[in-house]
């Protein structure tokens, strides 16, 4: 399954993942609190040197992930712009742009194996028993086996309309698709079960 | 047990394909997809603790980085973004969604699933949402509600075919139901 981490090579990328997701959660915490256009604008050139220490390859690859933002950030400047806010404006727009790019950036140098393995940690921290947290595995194997099987009979379910009728599938195909999917999830159950089961949370 | 996991993990994928059937943008950059039909399904037919741990499991698996939200998204920056209100109502939306279902479950029919749907999936939704991106964009309350003022005929539309996929899914299928 693809995954969105990045394939350039940047020193990020041999950080620990759990350190890493904790200094992203204080830095952006911290910089909620930051009332200062100043700051605001510095901290923003931080975290664009941030990326442009992966690289410039890197630092434009970041950059296309984070242009969809642009339309947002343009609304909300707008709308401060509009009622003669324009400091509290850039002041949000930076705090929006600083939480989203350095999430953005945790998630382009982080295997998701590691993320996984951060996820599996926190669980066993809290107290989550092995047999719960080895169905939570079950099920995340699980949805990577049923999105391509979805995305398959879908397909099939739509090429068999258009085989049938001149006019567009649309919504029809909803109710056959859920029944498709809930049989074959039946299936699935039934086939664990045979092989064993899962086992029961203390 | 383990047809409880699979179908969590059943709707967590469907939710995921919901999510990348071709949508269409806001101006306010916010993607519109059948997501949110996944989302409301969820609770209507599994009920309110699977429907809300299967869109939990989809959120989880979103933000470790596999690109599972609307518009091919995924990762953590959605989760810090101006969606995060949205994102964190998901689950209270399946969960509403659900619990209203189940309740009205005896009566049959698609009326009263529609407006469980409507109830979680837009009305619990959209208060999340909207508080999020007050938050976020720092602006009042009512403005952000006028943001989303244009998912809300979508989102109806997709409550009524929750309404009618949840009737006929339990109609065929009548132990889904059970847990």
């Amino acid at each position: 399954m693809i995954s969105l981490t990045s394939e350039t090579r940047t020193p990020y990328h041999s950080w620990r993942a759990g350190p890493k997701l904790a200094a992203m959660c204080l830095f952006t915490l911290g910089f909620f609190f930051v009332d200062s256009a100043i700051w605001a604008a510095l901290v923003l050139v931080f975290v664009a040197g941030l990326y442009l220490l992966g690289g410039m390859r890197f630092a434009r690859e970041g950059l296309r992930n984070l242009r969809p933002m642009l339309w947002i950030c343009g609304l909300i400047f707008g709308w401060h712009l509009y009622r003669g806010e324009p400091l509290p404006g850039f002041i949000a727009v930076a705090k929006l742009t600083v939480a989203v790019s350095l999430a953005n950036l945790v998630t382009m140098t982080t295997q998701l194996a590691a993320l996984l393995e951060v996820l599996e940690r926190a669980m066993k921290r809290i107290g989550i028993s092995a047999a719960l947290r080895g169905r939570v595995a079950l099920a995340i194997a699980l949805v990577i086996r049923f999105i391509p099987v979805l995305g398959e009979k879908g397909g099939y379910l739509a090429q068999a309309w258009r085989a049938r009728s001149p006019k567009r599938a649309g919504w029809r195909l909803f109710f056959p698709f859920a029944l498709i999917a809930i049989d074959d999830a039946e299936q699935v159950a039934d086939a664990i079960r045979a092989r064993g089961g899962v086992t029961e949370a203390e | 047990m383990e047809r409880n996991i699979t179908l969590i993990a059943l709707f967590a994928a469907l939710i995921a394909a919901l999510a990348m059937l071709p949508k269409f943008m806001l101006a306010s950059g916010v993607p519109i997809t059948a997501q949110s039909l996944g989302i409301m399904l969820a609770g209507t037919l599994l009920g309110p603790k699977r429907g809300a741990l299967a869109v939990l499991l989809y959120l989880g698996l979103a933000a470790v980085g596999l690109p599972i939200l609307a518009g091919g998204k995924g990762g953590l920056a959605p989760f810090m973004g101006i969606t995060a209100g949205y994102l964190a109502g998901f689950v209270a939306a399946a969960f509403v969604a659900g619990l209203l279902a189940q309740k009205w479950r005896e009566k049959g029919g698609a009326i009263l699933p529609a407006l469980a749907a409507f109830i979680g999936g837009i009305v619990v939704l959209h208060a999340f949402g909207i508080v999020g991106m007050a938050a976020y964009a720092d602006v009042s309350l009512a403005a952000a509600s006028v943001w989303a003022v244009p998912f809300l005929i979508g989102d109806a539309i997709k409550a009524v075919l929750a309404g009618l996929i949840t009737q006929a899914v339990m109609r065929a299928r009548p132990g889904l139901a059970k847990a």
